[in-house]
């Protein structure tokens, strides 16, 4: 194992990544290799494997947080300093002068990530070994999940943009596989190829990014383009910054490109847990995090990231008031909830911790809220109509109070998880920029919180309060262990992660080396004021929905309602604006260009085709059969060879 | 008089004085031509074999004996190559005489790398055809007649299919034939090339004609090999006299010297001479490896011989011939390199263009191979005409490549069958239109099939592609672009009609009835995945045999 002199990450570009020291971190590989030979073996496996094969899966994807917790205390009795570490693989791609490593980057970033990921993906492992208990194709459905697994961590561990691509593919190709793992529905196919096309948008963005690190830097690894950016051009660290926000927005569900998320909900609910709400959608918060010297460095592309977070946030409150369907909503809230994130990532320093300080908290209480809307489903005849819900806290307890936990928690109501978080967004939103930037990112921020205490709280009104509204042949149960108990933990995680991490700075101290060094500036209001307006715009919310889904009446089916109600229904319109400025105008593209294809291509190969036609059918004619017309041919031919090479001379 | 004999009689009267002039035998390198006594001694083996051992043990005896002696020449090959210092390493496409490889049997035979490299390749190639000839899964009794004496049809033909007899004399004709193979890459001067070439290609015609099905076909191609095989072999003999009388030696680096500095009154101002030799002696090895328009014996042979010994032939003879052909035109004509090599740019095109372009109105796929390989022979032909070190590891990369696909893909050609009404399996299923949707019914056999077609079509991630990309690289940096450009528009019409066999395969209905895949033994399934994996591996990562062929060089 040879150490690479590699510079270190944001913000301390003298500090150098060691190499990576001991049994636990030179195996760091196995956190992948362990999923993905689960994938493999369950996928190469077959119907042999089916009476246990999910075990198989839960094991590892269990062993690798195992060794996430390994890889964390063996970073942790490091010096903070010299806790980024890097794991050479493989010589990847050896091209001349261009040489590509395959190696890992084990900091405090990356091992955060390995943990959560980890974690939650092994909570959810167990929760759908029950969920999916009926479903004839539950080890292919365990296979995708390992294979998700595995690439998620190599995108999250990966020490080069290349490498990270091959896992940030990865989590697409299974991302679009569970979407449509009921494919033999139409629509859920539709959905999942919604979610390919969309994210292969944000991918071009990312590839197009990588192409110019490699033309103005001549090297794709974090360490060679962070520590190189004195040499580029502001313009130059715009545009690489531009693409690589295309493709944050395609993988986390960014406004423009949103419109699959919603979709995508189309996935067995533990999917929508694991990858649609608690790790792979923020993928492109790691991204931008990861890259933030490049931010620094690109004022512009920085305010973009904000913008981005910004509009999205309030995007998908305003869509989460208006959904019946309650993964909708809760995707709705997902996309809003990555918004906040989002808008973090674009404000320094201090906003990457506090993004991915929201991102831990978000991936518990969000998965938590999830698993709980599956097990409702579970309970009701896998109908997802808030509207034909209500009143289940009596017969769903242990769903009614973990989804409470996980509802408090979004909210930000002290001392739940997401108080530490979000609050902590909201007054970095109103500390950073100058003049009148910090109060209108700030406000915005603000008045997303009340959005937020407000759909969240209609949607746990509508499902657990208010009256019972079932259909006739609902009978609503609590779901066996193996589903409740995962959703127990998660919903202590939403309860106390978030305090947990916060007490005496810990988090923000783990993750300083990583991300650089934190300037905490005084908001443009006093912190207290912010907090109180917090508390008072989410009290708001909550006293909104429950006069209007806990004490009134509820009915059946939706009202026709106000114009916005209706647009929000309809995704703000998304889907109709892409469909008439892409859609339309690719499929006229695509049609031109099959008429030339048919009329000038087509023409010219057909023509050729007939003409190589022609000349074989004559050509045939010589193949007689006959031995003397062969020896025939053959002694033509000497006679040809032999003035051929004499003629030469002449 | 050997023939050794004969050559060192030839030299001496060339070169030496009188009193040297006495026999003496000629000192013997036996380390060096182990594996070519490994291979003759099993073949005597095996003759023995036929005369002493009953005849229901024969096949038992036959193969593992074929089998070991194959494993223990290519070991004999390794070993050698691997020990001492006797190989050179040089930049050269001709070593200087003082080092690099062995020249033994007085100068009749070269060890020299690319020897090794062939011989090498050669034994891995003949084990392989080897297993897929043993196969009994499909035909109790094997691909082979069981009496070949006896008239298609007839009653003495009837009882020896019904008492289970096989033709085991397979296995030694091969042995003889891996000889002959072994020794012609090998052969430093035109006599022993000759004889080399009479030994492969003897057994072969006989190997031609043992079909157990569609006997007739089987003769009739058998007797269309010897007759155009004896009419080339004249050809290649009589090259072999002019240019004797033109260097006064048959040695190839005799002829080599008399070419760049012609010195006696019989040299100069004969020029034709030993032009119309060169041309003669490059129709006989052009005729070998199916070049046009000496190619017309190809798609006849390989439809009507047994199909596993229409592999080997396709694979083995090619790698052979080629050998022979490389050592004669670089070591001995390259002094005349321009008078042979517009001619032979010539037989290249032509050799492209009507592989290519008949394949395509094939429907037989024996035929359809058959032709694959004579684009194959023409692609070949681009690579050696750059003339120089790359050309050389070019070809012999390709060789290797082809090869081992060429034996893969008559292998699964063997395991589809007719079958009759009540399932009963017949001959091989070689219309094409019996492959329509094989896809899916035999996923396996038509994902492999597809694998090799795509080899052979030159699609990156296949040794094929590799391969083509060698030889075309090669061609081009040395100004043979045209040849290049043509190359790879031929490659163009050639993937038309291996992707149609996909499409057939894949997106066609199955015809009614009438195909049946039959499950092979162990032994033609390790064939075909060996193949298989040689193919991947040689197209993701070429550089493993590429580094291999780094030290070709010829010994003179």
């Amino acid at each position: 194992m040879t150490a690479l002199p590699s510079t270190l990450v944001a913000g301390t570009p003298d500090a150098v990544s060691l190499a990576a020291s001991g049994a636990v971190q030179e195996r760091a590989w196995l956190l992948v290799a362990l999923p993905l030979a689960g994938a493999a073996i369950l996928l190469l496996g077959g119907r042999r494997l089916n009476r246990w094969g999910h075990w198989l899966a839960v094991a590892l994807s269990w062993s690798a947080f195992a060794w996430g917790v390994l890889l964390f205390w063996s970073l942790r009795g490091q010096a903070p300093d010299d806790r980024s570490r890097s794991l050479h693989l493989f010589t990847w791609v050896p091209a001349g002068n261009f040489q590509l490593d395959a190696g890992l980057l084990l900091d405090p970033l990356s091992v955060a990530f390995v943990l959560m990921v980890t974690f939650v993906a092994s909570l959810i492992h167990v929760y759908s070994v029950a969920y999916m208990e009926h479903d004839p194709d539950r080890r292919r459905f365990f296979a995708y999940m390992n294979l998700f697994v595995a690439s998620m961590l190599l995108l999250v561990l990966a020490d080069s943009y290349v490498l990270l691509y091959v896992g940030w593919e990865g989590v697409g190709l299974a991302s679009y596989l569970l979407i449509g793992f009921w494919n033999h529905n139409p629509d859920y196919a539709a959905a999942a190829k919604k979610a390919f096309i969309a994210n292969r948008v944000g991918d071009l963005g990312l590839t197009i990014a990588i192409m110019i690190m490699f033309a103005t830097f001549g090297t794709v690894t974090y360490s060679g383009v962070l520590s190189g950016l004195d040499g580029a051009s502001e313009g130059t660290l715009t545009a690489i910054g531009l693409m690589l926000l295309l493709g944050a927005c395609g993988k986390s569900a960014q406004f423009p490109l949103q419109s699959w998320l919603g979709d995508a909900m189309a996935g067995p609910t533990p999917v929508s847990a694991l990858i649609h709400a608690a790790t792979m959608v923020t993928a492109g918060v790691y991204l931008v995090v990861r890259s933030g010297p490049i931010y620094e460095s690109a004022p512009t592309a920085q305010l973009l990231v904000v913008i981005v977070g910004a509009v999205t946030l309030v995007f998908g409150a305003i869509v989460g008031c208006a959904k019946d369907d309650i993964k909708k909503a809760l995707a709705a809230s997902t996309m809003s909830q990555i918004g906040y994130m989002m808008l973090a990532a674009g404000l320094g320093p201090v906003g990457y911790i506090f993004a991915i300080f929201h991102l831990l908290t978000h991936g518990f209480f969000k998965a938590g809220m999830f698993l709980g809307a599956g097990s409702v489903m579970h309970g009701m005849n896998d109908s997802v109509d808030l509207r034909g819900f209500g009143r289940l806290n009596g017969v769903m307890k242990v769903t009614w109070l973990t989804f409470a936990a996980g509802w408090l928690a979004i909210l930000g109501v002290p001392p739940f998880s997401g108080f530490f978080s979000k609050d902590k967004i909201i007054e970095t939103a109103f500390a950073t920029g100058d003049g009148a930037r910090p109060w209108l990112v700030g406000s915005v921020a603000l008045v997303g919180a009340g959005l937020t205490a407000f759909y969240m709280s209609r949607m746990f009104f509508l499902t657990f309060h208010g009256r019972k509204r079932w259909p006739e042949d609902a009978h609503p149960h609590e779901s066996p262990l193996l589903m409740t108990v995962p959703m127990v933990i998660l919903a202590v995680g939403s309860v106390a992660l978030g305090g947990f991490l916060a007490f005496d700075h810990t988090f923000l101290n783990w993750l300083e080396p990583a991300t650089g060094t934190a300037h905490e500036e005084d908001p443009v209001l006093a912190a207290i004021v912010i907090q109180g307006a917090t508390l008072a715009l989410v009290a708001a919310g909550i006293a909104l929905a429950w006069a209007r889904y806990w004490r009134a009446e509820v009915p059946a089916t939706a009202p026709a309602g106000n114009p916005l109600t209706v647009a929000a229904r309809n995704d703000l319109y998304q889907d109709q604006v892409n469909e008439v400025l892409l859609m339309q105008s690719g499929q006229y593209l695509t049609r031109s260009l099959v008429f030339v294809d048919n009329r000038g291509v087509d023409g010219l190969v057909r023509g050729s085709a007939a003409a190589v036609g022609g000349l074989a059918g004559r050509l045939r004619r010589w193949q007689t059969g006959f031995v003397r017309s062969y020896a025939t041919s053959m002694t033509a031919g000497v006679i040809a060879v032999v003035l051929g090479v004499v003629a030469v001379r002449i | 008089m050997t023939p050794v004999q004969h050559l060192a009689f030839l030299e001496t009267g060339m070169h030496r004085t009188a009193s040297e002039a006495g026999f003496s035998a000629p000192e013997v390198d036996y380390a060096a031509v182990s594996p070519m006594l490994v291979i003759f001694g099993a073949a005597l083996l095996a003759v023995l074999v036929e005369a002493f051992v009953p005849r229901r043990f024969r096949y038992a005896v036959q193969v593992p004996l074929t089998l070991l002696s194959l494993a223990g020449a290519f070991g004999a090959v390794v070993w050698y190559s691997t020990t001492g210092d006797h190989l050179q390493t040089a930049g050269s496409m001709v070593s200087d005489p003082t080092g690099g490889g062995v020249s033994t049997l007085e100068g009749a035979v070269v060890i020299d790398s690319v020897s090794l490299f062939l011989q090498g390749t050669l034994l891995l190639l003949a084990f392989l055809s080897v297993l897929i000839m043993s196969e009994r899964n499909l035909d109790s009794g094997g691909s082979f007649t069981p009496a070949a004496s006896a008239v298609p049809g007839s009653p003495g033909e009837e009882q020896a299919l019904r008492a289970g007899f096989c033709q085991s004399e397979i296995y030694p004709l091969l042995l003889f034939t891996v000889g002959g193979m072994l020794l012609f890459p090998a052969a430093a001067d035109l006599l022993t090339m000759f004889i080399a070439l009479e030994v492969l290609s003897l057994p072969l015609y006989l190997m031609c004609g043992l079909a157990r099905r569609r006997r007739l076909l089987s003769q009739e191609a058998s007797l269309k090999y010897f007759l155009l095989g004896a009419f080339s072999s004249a050809f290649f003999l009589y090259g072999a006299a002019l240019l004797y009388g033109y260097a006064g030696t048959v040695r190839l680096s005799g002829i080599a010297t008399a070419i760049t500095v012609p010195t006696t009154d019989a040299q100069l101002g004969r020029d034709w001479l030993m032009l119309t030799g060169i041309a003669l002696v490059a129709v006989g090895l052009l005729f070998k490896i199916g070049a046009a328009p000496f190619h017309s014996w190809t798609p006849d042979v390989y439809q009507g011989a047994p199909t596993p010994v229409t592999g080997f032939m396709a694979a083995a003879t090619k790698v052979a011939a080629f050998g022979a052909l490389l050592r004669v035109l670089y070591v001995a004509f390259s002094g005349a390199r321009w008078d042979w090599e517009p001619a032979l740019w010539g037989v290249a095109i032509l050799t492209m263009v009507v592989g290519s372009v008949i394949a395509i109105v094939q429907t037989d796929v024996k035929r359809m191979l058959a032709y694959s390989s004579i684009a194959h022979a023409g692609f070949l032909l681009t690579g050696l005409l750059a003339v120089d070190v790359s050309g050389l590891r070019s070809v012999l990369f390709y060789l290797v490549a082809y090869g081992f696909t060429t034996i893969g893909a008559f292998a699964l050609v063997t395991l589809v069958r007719d079958s009759g009404e009540e399932g009963q399996i017949g001959g091989e299923a070689t219309h094409l239109s019996q492959w329509a949707g094989l896809g899916r019914r035999s996923p396996l056999l038509a994902a492999t099939f597809t694998l090799f077609l795509l080899s052979f079509a030159g699609i990156p991630l296949t040794s094929g592609f590799s391969g083509k990309f060698a030889v075309f690289a090669a061609a081009v940096s040395h100004g043979a672009w045209v040849l290049a450009l043509i190359g790879v528009l031929a490659s163009l019409v050639a993937a038309f009609f291996y992707v149609r066999v996909i499409v057939l395969m894949y997106f066609s209905e199955p015809t009614s009835g009438g195909t049946a895949v039959v499950a092979p033994g162990a032994a033609t399934v390790f064939a075909v995945v060996v193949a298989a994996a040689v193919t991947v591996v040689l197209g993701v990562a070429p550089s493993l045999l590429l580094d291999l062929t780094r030290d070709a060089v010829f010994l003179p």
